[in-house]
């Protein structure tokens, strides 16, 4: 009984359901799947603040938004192609980007009086009419998966968490996936309970068999593996390759690896990740709050490790006073910054890349220290490891900026020779004859990497100013201005090191996009299809945000107008403005939601539509 | 540079026959002339030789305050930091690089005000780092407010009308933090410094030295009481292991437990004998008896305990981060970056 496969260039889906419905892991799984068979994937998980939000409420809803695709993408994706929906509150929660006649799959098992209450709803949309507009398929899970798993004996409840996977069954026939995935994902998540990996399993198998025999859909689909450059993937998230892209620096630069740290949301997966790694020689501290994690690591950093701390923007705030310090004393170590919505505890599981401001500025005197800012999940990986040659290099405290949204994310990721990895150089002092711990190195003004256990180069740093050269404390005026200029000017230099900015499309013309951090996607997609409309626009992304690309002002001259999209009230335009006194335009989202493409072309429409 | 002694390396003689004067950096003494911190300096710098731990070896970390000034004044690796986190950067210091002799120098304010997270944290993981915390009861730097261990009542330039805050007892707040090594010593009993500095130095795991000491500018005389020559012997007990709590000019009176309240006793009226005595054990796991001895400190009737409180094994946190490191690259073999960076399900594209 086979039906039609209708081919599909690309499609998105979203997962909702109640936070204890599981949507996160079948999301997740639909989209590791997809990117096994070759599909370029986005995603978006979306969760509640709440750990536990009341079961049915609205506030409740867990979403995990899936693009999955035939050619090059860069986003999750904007409407939704299909929509799963456990519970009335995630069907209200979702039901809006839900494309016109599209394919709506609801739960009816969730669709209890009580739920509908708890969301809201007058009258059930299920009887309503009010899904007209859609294909809806209204199945009742609960019953279909207690009638799967009748055999096994399990209690109702466990049976009942078993949904998730029925659900996952029916998408999977629905995109005609191979069950082969998730079924041994399945064996050894629950290696230790048998019974559990069986009967979701049988669930899972469950929901296809489903689709196939009740000819639910009148069709299924494919999307077909995108045309990816050749080489070996995997699927990687923003946390994890961040951390894969600091044990890269370790092993390259010859440097153990230290991070201190203190769980914050969405940071903690990094040191959940580097915790694993203890045979390679990582050494993870979870200290007693943001500043002892911070303080540990230029401890570290004091004693020759590669050293770095992992937070997020309440966590950087505490952290401030600490790198103050690693500023003035010039030890290497890098602070991730995992940033999320603000300020204060703001909306800890949203995103946002509000903390710029306070990456550049945030501490006491005259502190510069260079900041680097990762664009999509998995160039995490390279900025995480930019960030590591910088500090070494150049001996300074290095802000790594990535957010939520890169955090979670996912996408295929092109995995790099660790042989092709540029070495990062390390050089500690030895020589007690020409060692003086202010020394300046004449290409990158950075002192030397002096570690206690040195015969013959006892010296003392600290936070109080010191004698350029001897290090000594020293309260002289004019000394203090030299050191404070030679600091700033140590930074500066850095800009030696970066490479030409890349402009996609003409060099000269109308309107300039400029995006830093994970803007990229959203900007990147509404430039090409601007540019497909013959539209003069052209983009640059900025991953040193400090310093700045040394050619970046002549290529924001060369444009009529500029605009610079950002998840916050602008903040780069501010800085864009006022260093290179161009009227740069800033187009600001501060929902705690990365940009949809369409909202930018908008922007780009109004902007070429008004000169 | 003092290049000369470059020659004594970790494995060199045991003999190491390094002097004070090794110890002594080219930097300028500066605190207030008859400040106790000198005196503390000094029986650093006299102690150390003893050791027998190569010069190179040392480091010295320390928060904010007069007393935080020390490590520039030593001839070793020294690191004056902010205040009240020396004790987080010397744990990222003494875990990352473990063969050193880490020690951190601190105030009352420092560690126990703006620090006291870090010093807490710091003895309860038992990171092997020798803490001198100089107890003046007041802050010094910022000329002469109270200080959390200042007195109930203390009339300062922040408490015109007295401080009605009340002090912690750096003691007492280690104990409760399960610290392994506790001592308490003063600026003005050189000898006793010393031998105080070499048994923390001996400890493995975090060891607290308690000094009393001296801010003659802003709280001059706070412990002459148990300082001063005339005073002292009838105010201070000092502890010794295995030996019974005996004190007084005479060595006339004692402690002894009356329920769980300590209390003093003549000796010399036939009620009571050396055997009726508290017998003191710094070996004891139950911090219960350390207690005891360290609340002695707030009761104005009894004389106030001087030397080790405590000192007992425990495995450090290094080691112990050391073994799992060891224990895991038994496991899971050498590091092999090109297979972790292809670990999980991958996929090729041709
Ligand atoms: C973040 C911060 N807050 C406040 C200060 C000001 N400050 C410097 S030392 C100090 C108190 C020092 O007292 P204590 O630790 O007892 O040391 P002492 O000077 O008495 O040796 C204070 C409040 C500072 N340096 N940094
Ligand atoms: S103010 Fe007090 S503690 Fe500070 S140096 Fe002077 S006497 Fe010593």
């Amino acid at each position: 009984m086979s039906k039609p496969v209708e081919s599909l260039k690309e499609a998105t889906i979203r997962f909702a359901g109640d936070s204890g419905d599981g949507m996160q892991l079948v999301g997740g799984e639909m989209a590791n799947t997809s990117a096994l068979i070759g599909n370029d994937i986005g995603v978006l998980p979306d969760f509640p603040a709440e750990i536990r939000a009341p079961a049915g409420t609205l506030p409740g809803v867990s979403g995990y938004q899936l693009h999955i695709s035939s050619f090059d993408i860069h986003t999750p994706g904007e409407k939704y192609d299909a929509l799963v929906a456990m519970n009335p509150a995630a069907l209200k929660t979702n039901l809006e980007n839900l494309k016109p006649n599209g394919i709506l799959i609801i739960n009816v098992g969730g669709f209890k009086d009580r739920n509908l209450k708890l969301a809201h709803y007058d009258s059930n949309p299920l009887e309503d009419g009010s899904l007209d507009k859609y294909q809806l398929f209204a199945v009742d899970m609960n019953t279909l998966t207690h009638k799967a798993l009748e055999e096994l004996g399990l209690s109702a409840k466990i049976v009942d968490r078993c949904k998730n996977f029925f659900a996952l069954g029916m998408v999977f026939w629905l995109y005609n996936r191979t069950m082969d995935h998730a079924l041994s994902l399945l064996k050894s998540k629950f290696s230790k309970k048998p019974e559990l990996a069986e009967a979701n399993s049988r669930a899972l198998k469950a929901g296809s068999v489903y689709c196939e025999a009740t000819e639910q859909f009148a069709t299924s689909y494919e999307v077909k593996p995108a045309k990816l450059p050749r080489g070996k993937y995997r699927n990687i998230s923003g946390n994890t390759a961040t951390a894969l892209g600091l044990i890269a620096a370790s092993q390259k630069s010859g440097l153990p690896l230290f991070l201190g740290s203190y769980p914050i949301t969405p940071a903690s997966d990094i040191l959940h990740e580097l915790s694993k790694y203890k045979h390679y020689g990582v050494r993870t501290f979870q200290a007693e709050d943001e500043i002892a994690a911070i303080c540990s690591v230029i401890g570290a950093a004091y004693s020759g490790s590669l050293a770095v701390t992992s937070t997020s923007g309440p966590g950087l705030a505490l952290k401030g006073e600490a790198l103050g310090l690693a500023i003035s004393v010039e030890l290497p170590l890098v602070v991730c910054n995992v940033q999320r919505a603000g300020p204060s505890t703001g909306m800890p599981t949203k995103t946002e890349q509000a903390d710029l401001m306070q990456a550049l500025y945030g501490r006491n005197g005259e502190a510069p220290l260079p900041v680097v800012a990762a664009s999509k999940p998995a160039d995490c990986f390279e900025t995480a490891y930019e960030a590591c040659r910088i500090a070494i290099k150049h001996m300074t405290p290095v802000l790594f900026l990535s957010d939520g949204y890169l955090a979670n994310g996912a996408e295929p990721w092109p995995i790099p020779k660790a042989e092709d990895l540029p070495e990062i150089p390390v050089n500690f002092a030895k020589d007690p004859e020409s060692f003086e711990p202010f020394l300046r190195d004449e290409d990158t003004l950075a002192r030397p990497w002096a570690i206690p256990g040195t015969p013959g180069l006892e010296h003392r740093i600290g936070g109080i100013e010191k004698e350029a050269v001897t290090g000594n404390v020293s309260y002289d005026p004019r000394n203090h201005e030299y050191m404070t200029r030679m600091r700033a000017e140590k930074i500066e230099k850095i800009a030696n090191d970066i490479p030409p900015t890349e402009i996609e499309g003409k060099k000269t013309g109308d309107l300039l996009l400029v995006g830093w951090g994970s803007t990229y996607g959203a900007i990147k997609t509404a430039v090409e299809h601007k540019q497909k409309e013959g539209k003069p626009v052209s983009r640059i992304h900025i991953i040193h945000l400090n310093p700045l690309p040394k050619d970046l002002g002549e290529i924001l001259k060369s444009f009529k107008h500029v605009l610079i999209p950002e998840i916050n009230a602008g903040q780069l335009v501010n800085v864009i403005r006022a260093k290179y006194m161009v009227p740069a335009i800033g187009f600001n989202k501060v929902q705690g939601l990365p940009f949809f493409s369409s909202e930018i072309e908008q922007k780009i429409d109004e902007i070429l539509e008004s000169k | 540079m003092n290049a000369e002694t470059k020659a004594i390396s970790p494995n060199g003689p045991t003999e190491l026959k390094l002097t004070k004067k090794d110890f002594e950096s080219d930097q300028e003494v500066r605190w207030c002339p008859g400040c106790g911190d000198y005196a503390i300096l000094a029986q650093t710098q006299r102690t150390l030789p003893d050791l027998n731990i190569p010069k190179e070896k040392y480091v010295f970390v320390s928060g904010i305050g007069c007393s935080s000034r020390f490590p520039y004044y030593m001839d070793t690796y020294g690191f004056h930091t902010i205040h009240g986190r020396a004790p987080a950067i010397a744990t990222g210091i003494k875990i990352t690089n473990p063969d050193l002799s880490v020690w951190v120098i601190t105030g009352d304010g420092d560690a126990l005000s703006i620090g006291g997270n870090h010093f807490i944290h710091l003895l309860r993981r038992n990171v092997d780092i020798n803490v001198i915390l100089f107890n003046n009861r007041i802050y010094g730097l910022t000329k002469g407010q109270y200080s959390p261990t200042s007195e109930f009542g203390k009339v300062t330039k922040s408490t015109p009308f007295g401080s009605v805050d009340h002090p912690f007892n750096p003691v007492s707040v280690a104990l409760g933090a399960s610290a392994t090594f506790v001592a308490r010593t003063t600026d003005r009993d050189p000898a006793h410094l010393q031998k105080i500095i070499k048994r923390a130095s001996a400890h493995k795991g975090t060891a607290l030295i308690e000094v009393l000491q001296n801010c003659n500018i802003f709280n001059d005389g706070t412990w002459f009481k148990y300082t001063d020559k005339n005073s002292k012997a009838e105010n201070v007990v000092y502890l010794e292991h295995g030996k019974p709590l005996v004190f007084g000019a005479e060595q006339d009176k004692g402690i002894r437990l009356n329920g769980f309240r300590p209390e003093a006793v003549s000796l010399t009226n036939g009620k009571y004998s050396e055997k009726d005595l508290l017998v003191h054990d710094e070996k004891d796991t139950d911090a219960t008896y350390a207690f005891i001895l360290s609340h002695m400190m707030d009761n104005p009737n009894l004389p106030i305990p001087v030397g080790v409180f405590r000192a007992i094994d425990k495995v450090c946190y290094e080691d112990a981060m050391a073994q799992q490191i060891e224990a895991s690259k038994e496991k899971f073999g050498k590091p092999d970056l090109q297979a972790l960076l292809e670990a999980g399900d991958t996929w090729d594209v041709e």
